[in-house]
């Protein structure tokens, strides 16, 4: 027997591959959910480009158009047209546009925001975390809707009332657990032997706490964009959300809702437009989840 | 000589899985008496735990499964019993002990409910005399206090004594066969002495046959009265306790009980066993120790050795004690 | 235990009142209300008079004073546009919010918790798969957009079901079964995944080789532990149906809360969007409280934590 150093008690069953920080590196992409994510986003950017007609152009003549693979329908208008006889194809990529945009503006927002409260709030600790959470909760148990539709009727219903509205809401969510995951990262050495090598709080913060919630936060804004999305339809729906002329899949909807019977697609396909692209992004993210960070499973 | 309780013959379980079949049981066999206890010795992933998984048919599904051989309970092969009858079986025929007590128990109920379900099932009793019962189970390992300490909760008490209540679910009905996988690992050192002398109380009162898994083979010398040390899902040597400490027959025998440091040895470097423990999903040919061994002949690489006598009751499996 | 209520009492409070500032100054914002009851023809001093009789002429601080200790009184004042007190029109609407709301949560939860539980006994079979299904269809529909779908179908064209109002047992189902589709999704994913992790512990096994059947196994021993995260959402999504139910009741006519707010917002009526936003943060925080509590009745470590 010749002396080497003991190896401890190994597990001997084959080796799965190395745990430890997770990445993307080398997992296999959830296709679908990213190929329907990407047409979307190209047609929203693209869509001046890309659509067959003016999304605003009115042609009582078109009226009620169905799509082409019914009866009446023409490739003229693929997915025919509405009230006004404006097409529905152009108008659903135009919507893209909207939602899109209000979906990642006010995740990215909210998120910003409530990483930074989640941060500040898990970092100092006490009194100000205290605070803070108080607010927080305030804030958590305001109704998104509400807030919106005052702000609809208030300042006018517009673009940057539902990015704002949705946001002042949203990024309490994303504090609450930022600041979970802050505190248990305040628990582990790396900290201690910052804090003794005489950094500062903003050095702590930015260099040492924020790369590591990043995982959180990305799985979080992912799985929220699509909640985003619906909230942003319901408010079209209701008329307190972006306002009229501008296509938004959720006032084509409103418009489309007393014909459903007679012109079914007016309601329908805008419909699934949303179902399409958050059923993507819910998807992603909960691949993004299990891949990066499965604590977050309560999510 | 009494006969078995249990007997086992040839058993193996294969583990399925990305990298291949894993034999984490390989064609073990061994018997164990009333009132007699086996040690079962091995490194982590030598197929301790799994075969005693195996004895009671609770292998994690699907990905493992008992592919061959017959574990006989007071002459009854297990597995040629139903799912229902083995559920009948556990608990009452057979007990087990597992090593981890901060998880053994159920955290969301009280002790008085885990440790009256068992006696529920198994006596049919009710109410005041249930209760009565549990606490009796309790006072017989030993817990002081044991009627206040059926309402605490597992969180309120400590390593040491959720172990003793642990072991008085196990010998609840009582069972002919218990199986104490490393019960005394997670636990404080003064403490391990005290539970052992509690398993020895409890085994001599119900002539229970016991099965006592662990690595260290301190325990193995205070606790058993054979042993069984297992290498790669097999057993390579199993015999009396003394015999097996005082002439090793198995060269990983042999390694392990040179491997322990002695107090007023001379002060050498810590001998150690060289090499890695084997890959299961791909076992030579040969004896599985062989790669590792400093007498392997060439025999050992290409053929694994049968299990071979080499004394009363002592047997090995190794081409230097070979026919 | 007292302690702990008595302390989330008190954390409730200050959020109340955080919020009824909030409030108040959000209300306040929202324009003039004035416009919309006053004809055209109104004269200066006609609108001084009216805001001299509704109380707006006097500054905001006092203005505010006085809303908060009538509120705690449960008086709301008077809805400027239907002229009756607000906490009259409160009595009329919440009760019929909060029994939808609840119909909704209760046919989630008796849906959420068998298939949570058979996907996760199940797992990776034909029953997980179609559950998982389910649960993620759950939370990408919009809600408005079912609601329309099946006012046309099923109540429409095939005439199953009442197309909207409030009614006998039969008028819930659809806005029940709108509101809470996304609530069964959500519960169900917690619970499967809860019930996964739990299903692989160390106490499990050892309950099984007691012998305990596995029936109770996985409904008893098991179930318990994979409820907490439950129980959080499930007042979370609670909250959530009472206040998001103002889409709902707009396509189904249902009248509650929501639509109460929806026409004061309109109409900029003060008094009932004030009173609106506190009720509905109240409830909030009275579910909270009541999931908190319902923690520590679940877990005991919760209950003796010092």
């Amino acid at each position: 027997m010749s002396l080497q150093a003991v190896d401890p008690a190994a597990l001997a069953l084959p080796e799965a591959r190395a745990e430890g920080p997770a990445t993307l590196r080398g997992r296999r992409l959830p296709w679908i959910p990213v190929g329907i994510v990407a047409v979307f986003a190209l047609v929203a950017v693209l869509a001046p480009l890309l659509s067959p007609a003016d999304p605003y152009e009115q042609s009582l003549r078109n009226r009620f158009r169905p799509p082409v693979w019914e009866a009446r329908g023409s490739w003229a208008h693929p997915l025919g047209t509405d009230r006004l006889g404006r097409d529905m194809l152009t108008r659903i990529m135009y919507g893209a546009r909207v939602s899109l945009a209000v979906g990642l503006l006010a995740v990215f927002l909210a998120g910003a925001v409530g990483a930074a409260v989640g941060l500040a709030a898990g970092y100092y600790g006490g009194r100000v975390d205290a605070a803070l959470m108080r607010v927080t909760d305030a804030t958590l148990s305001f109704p998104v809707i509400l807030l919106a539709l005052i702000l609809a009727v208030t300042v006018g219903p517009s673009f940057l009332n539902v990015v704002i509205a949705i946001s002042v809401i949203l990024w309490a969510r994303y504090a609450r657990v930022i600041r979970g995951e802050v505190l248990s990262l305040m628990e582990r050495d790396f900290i201690a032997q910052a804090r003794i090598a005489g950094a500062g709080a903003w050095r702590i913060i930015t260099r040492h706490l924020a790369p590591n919630t990043l995982n959180t936060i990305l799985v979080l804004v992912t799985l929220q964009v699509g909640y985003v999305i619906i909230v942003e339809a319901a408010l079209s729906f209701l008329g307190a959300g972006i306002p009229p002329p501008t296509p938004a899949w959720g006032s084509m909807i409103a418009e489309g809702r007393d014909f459903v019977t007679s012109a079914w697609w007016v309601s329908f396909l805008p419909g699934l437009a949303i179902l399409l692209v958050v059923l993507a992004f819910n998807l992603l993210g909960d691949w993004l989840r299990d891949t990066l960070d499965p604590k977050l499973r309560q999510l | 000589m009494t006969s078995a309780v249990v007997d086992v013959q040839d058993l193996s379980t294969h583990i399925v899985s990305r990298w291949g079949t894993v034999k984490a049981v390989d064609g073990v066999s061994f018997a164990v008496a009333a009132g007699e206890t086996l040690g079962l010795v091995g490194e982590s992933g030598s197929g301790k735990s799994m075969t005693c998984l195996s004895l009671v048919r609770l292998v994690p599904r699907p990905v493992a499964r008992i592919v061959a051989g017959r574990v006989r309970l007071d002459g009854e092969d297990l597995l040629a019993k139903s799912e229902a009858e083995m559920r009948w079986i556990r608990g009452r025929k057979v007990a087990m002990i597992l090593q981890d007590p901060m998880s053994s128990l159920n955290p969301v109920f009280s002790i008085g409910m885990q440790v009256r379900e068992p006696v529920a099932m198994y006596h049919r009793l009710r109410g005041r005399a249930l209760g009565a019962r549990a606490a009796e189970l309790l006072g017989a390992v030993r817990i002081p206090s044991p009627a206040a300490r059926l309402r605490n909760f597992p969180h309120q008490l400590s390593g040491g004594m959720r172990q003793r209540v642990v072991g008085a679910m196990a010998i609840a009905a009582p069972p002919r066969l218990l199986i104490a996988d490393e019960p005394t690992t997670s636990l404080d050192l003064t403490i391990q002495a005290q539970y052992l002398g509690l398993l020895k109380e409890l085994q001599e009162r119900h002539r229970l046959a016991m099965i006592f898994v662990t690595h260290d083979l301190g325990v193995v010398a205070r606790v058993c009265d054979r042993v069984a040390v297992m290498y790669g899902g097999r057993i390579v040597e199993i015999g009396p306790v003394r015999r097996i400490f005082t002439a090793p027959a198995h060269p990983y025998t042999r390694a392990l009980l040179e491997a322990i440091p002695r107090l007023g040895a001379r002060r050498e470097q810590l001998t150690a066993i060289e090499g890695q423990p084997p890959d299961l999903a791909a076992l030579p040919a040969g004896c599985a120790f062989a790669p590792r061994c400093g007498q392997a002949l060439e025999r050992c690489r290409r053929e694994a050795p049968p299990e071979t006598a080499v004394g009363a009751g002592h047997a090995t499996r190794c081409w230097l004690h070979g026919p | 235990m007292l302690r702990f209520v008595a302390v989330r009492l008190l954390q409730s409070v200050v959020t109340l009142a955080l919020l009824s500032l909030v409030v108040f100054v959000l209300a306040r914002t929202t324009g003039d209300p004035l416009h919309m009851i006053l004809p055209m023809s109104a004269t200066e001093e006609d609108y001084a008079n009216a805001r001299r009789y509704l109380g707006l002429d006097r500054p905001y601080v006092e203005q505010y004073l006085s809303f908060v200790g009538r509120a705690v009184t449960g008086d709301f004042g008077t809805s400027i546009r239907a002229r009756r007190p607000v906490s009259e029109l409160l009595r009329e609407r919440l009760p019929n919010s909060l029994r939808l709301a609840l119909f909704a949560m209760a046919v989630s939860l008796a849906m959420a918790f068998p298939l949570g539980v058979l996907a996760a006994v199940n797992k990776g079979t034909g029953v997980d798969r179609s559950a998982q299904i389910i649960a993620i269809l759950g939370q990408s529909l919009p809600s408005f957009w079912i609601a329309i779908v099946l006012v046309e179908f099923v109540a429409g064209r095939w005439q199953w079901l009442p197309a909207g109002g409030i009614g006998g047992l039969s008028s819930y189902v659809l806005p029940g079964f709108t509101l809470g589709w996304f609530v069964v999704a959500g519960l169900m994913r917690l619970l499967r995944s809860g019930m996964l992790e739990v299903l692989d512990s160390e106490y499990v096994k050892l309950a099984r080789l007691k012998g305990v059947a596995e029936v109770r196994v996985v409904w008893v021993h098991a179930l318990k532990n994979a409820l907490i995260p439950v129980v959080t959402f499930a007042g979370i999504y609670f909250s959530i149906l009472v206040t998001t139910a103002i889409v709902v009741e707009t396509v189904f006519a249902w009248p509650g809360l929501g639509r109460l707010a929806y026409d004061g917002i309109t109409s900029r009526d003060f008094p009932v969007i004030q009173a609106v936003v506190l009720t509905t943060a109240a409830i909030v925080a009275v579910v909270n409280l009541g999931v908190d509590v319902l923690y520590a009745v679940i877990d005991p470590r919760i209950r003796y934590a010092r």
